[in-house]
């Protein structure tokens, strides 16, 4: 079966849900061949990759692959596509995974699809554009099929492959080693899980009225087990973290679940949640444009509705 | 330092955006055009190593004719002059393709820094910076927070899903912006009279040694298959909250399997 390589996005050691997703999808298009790019690839991180269906492991364990911005890991990649012909290269489609599917696409004189949401048959991609108006069905027209799939497109479903894991010498070029990363700053970050990766994001607008009121989004996140995520009014006005802008100009998300809060709808922030499977909205205004998406819509005040729910959910766990 | 700022022109989020039927291409003559809104921040980042260590802002747009206003917006802005890389022959041109066209435009104009958005409204690919470093051979700075510039190194805050990279290179070099860098200035009516003098340089294919193969619609890496327009989401249940809407959204999250 045709070899199809998938790069793993991994945190302190761990492999993201993401990488099990794009696992699962590759498996159900040819052999799956994980590609570990940096140290850190313990036993128990093959055994979870194995688990989810890689028949190989390439384990690049060299330093220098993470000590420098996405050159090194397209120079990996690069290197496996003419070594083992890969039918197709998966990533996930987050910022740093567009940007190493681009230059990996310059590298291998191969086109490149962004925002997949769906792959089938033939590689072709599902992409919904323009705010979620216009679905697309696209390929790769030369080269090896690159695709960057969005996290939570498909479920990850255990399905063991042969998890032979085989290690990879890569020679980086001098390019490669243009822009050096000096230091990693970690924010605090909390328990909540990774926005454009969660499976639920509850979300608050300009309706939660001020930056003390957002306390009433994370109780329903942390209840949901969810990530929180806020409209471009809520960050504009300070409210809210800018790294957690829902929209055109955020972070595109595609959760199981997206709850509105206090957000009207407007086309640039649909563009960034559209593809949610299900859509919850809780707005005053019977009006609001977000009903339209909705899947079930409260009509009442965020202040009441969502700390009941935030209890009903709690209590109900 | 010899700045070149790419600016896209891309149609008003606010109309309907559609693809022709015949080529599958966006009907850029249907819509408004605007400025890529991300791409202001790139035009204010230059405007402002400009005034903290001199040179000269060159914009640089591909796209078709009406993409000039797009570039008198930038010059309005304070940019001191433009290239418009406008050629029947880029028409459809993937992001491959562009970003080939506009790496042989940037070295011909010559560069110490490009300065780009990081995501176009229409595209949305989010791949050009990168593919433009690539095809450059310079360093990546890209997802940057925070620029700045000493003699010829230059550092930038990387944006990350846990905070930031603090990330060092030598000029020249590609960088591309995120929101919150910085906060685009109006253009102030002597800014939109004097836009009108600034040059603006037409280049076609020919003009920046490109091979018309690697182009347009023809040479695309990718195709669109298929289009439609996305169905309607099934209509919803909405309720009034009366006191329970919180217990109801509840009972619909529990219906699901969410809780
Ligand atoms: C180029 C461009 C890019 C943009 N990018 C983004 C983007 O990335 N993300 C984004 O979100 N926006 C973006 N916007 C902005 C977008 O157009 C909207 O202005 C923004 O999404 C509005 O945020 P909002 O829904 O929170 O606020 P509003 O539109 O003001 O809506 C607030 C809603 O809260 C409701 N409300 C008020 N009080 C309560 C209450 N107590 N209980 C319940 N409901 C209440 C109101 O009825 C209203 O519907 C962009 C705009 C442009 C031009
Ligand atoms: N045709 C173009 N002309 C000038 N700049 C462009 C063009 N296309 C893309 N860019 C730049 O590349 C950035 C990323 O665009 P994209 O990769 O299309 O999402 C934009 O913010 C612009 O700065």
């Amino acid at each position: 079966m045709s070899e199809i390589l998938v790069l793993v996005e991994h945190v302190d050691g761990e492999v993201k849900k993401v990488t099990l997703e794009l696992l699962t999808l590759a498996k159900s298009l040819g052999s799956p061949s994980a590609v570990w790019a940096g140290p850190g690839l313990s036993d128990a991180a093959t055994a979870k990759l194995t688990e989810y269906g890689a028949d190989k492991v390439y384990n690049a364990s060299a330093r220098e692959i993470v000590d420098y911005v996405v050159a090194p890991k397209a120079e990996l990649l690069a290197q496996l596509v003419s070594s083992a012909a890969p039918a197709a290269v998966l990533v996930a489609a987050t910022a740093e995974g567009k940007e190493i599917a681009g230059r990996l696409a310059v590298k291998t004189d191969s086109g490149v699809i962004t925002d997949a949401v769906g792959l089938g048959d033939g590689f072709v991609a599902d992409q919904s554009i323009f705010g979620g108006g216009v679905n697309v069905k696209s390929k790769v027209a030369k080269g090896t099929p690159i695709v960057a799939v969005r996290p939570n497109s498909t479920a990850p479903v255990a399905a063991a492959g042969a998890g032979a894991v085989e290690e990879v010498a890569v020679a980086l070029s001098d390019a490669a080693r243009a822009a050096k990363v000096v230091d990693r700053v970690k924010q605090e970050k909390g328990a909540r899980p990774e926005l454009t990766e969660a499976a639920i994001v509850v979300s608050g607008g300009r309706g939660v009225g001020s930056a003390e009121n957002f306390s009433v989004i994370e109780g329903l996140a942390d209840a949901l087990g969810a990530a929180v995520g806020a409209s471009r009014a809520a960050t504009d006005a300070g409210w809210y973290p800018h790294q957690f802008q829902v929209g055109q100009t955020g972070k595109t998300v595609s959760p199981q679940l997206y709850v509105a809060a206090g957000i009207s709808g407007a086309i640039q922030h649909r563009a960034g949640m559209q593809t949610a499977k299900t859509i919850v909205a809780i707005n005053k205004d019977p009006e609001a444009p977000i009903f339209e998406l909705a899947d079930y819509g409260v009509v009442g005040d965020l202040h009441q509705v969502v700390p009941q729910l935030t209890e009903e959910v709690n209590k109900r766990k | 330092m010899n700045i070149v700022v790419c600016v896209k022109q891309v149609p008003d989020t606010a109309t309907e955006r559609k693809l022709r039927s015949d080529d599958k291409t966006l009907d850029r003559d249907a819509v408004d055009g605007v400025v890529n809104e991300l791409d202001e921040y790139a035009v204010e980042e230059a405007l402002k190593l400009k005034e903290a260590h001199g040179g000269e802002v060159t914009v640089l747009t591909m796209g078709p004719g009406k993409a000039t206003e797009t570039i008198r917006k930038a010059l309005a802005m304070g940019a001191d002059k433009a290239v418009h890389l406008t050629d029947d022959a880029l028409r459809g041109s993937d992001a491959l393709s562009t970003s080939y066209a506009m790496a042989q435009a940037l070295k011909k104009i010559g560069f110490d820094l490009v300065i780009l958005g990081s995501e176009s409204t229409d595209a949305r690919t989010g791949v050009l910076p990168a593919m433009l470093a690539e095809r450059l051979g310079a360093p990546q700075l890209t997802l940057a927070n925070k620029v700045d510039v000493e003699g010829s190194s230059i550092t930038i805050q990387r944006l990350t899903d846990y905070g930031y990279d603090k990330v060092e290179a030598t000029l020249p070099a590609v960088v591309s912006v995120v929101e919150k860098i910085n906060e685009p200035r109006y253009p102030s009516f002597k800014g939109i009279m004097a836009a009108k003098k600034k040059p603006v340089e037409t280049l076609g294919v020919a003009d920046i040694s490109a091979d018309a193969g690697q182009v347009g619609l023809g040479a695309a890496w990718s195709e669109v298959v298929d289009f439609a327009a996305a169905p309607p989401r099934a209509a919803g249940t909405i309720v009034k909250d009366e006191g329970d809407g919180g217990a109801k959204a509840a009972d619909f999250l529990a219906s699901k399997k969410f809780i």
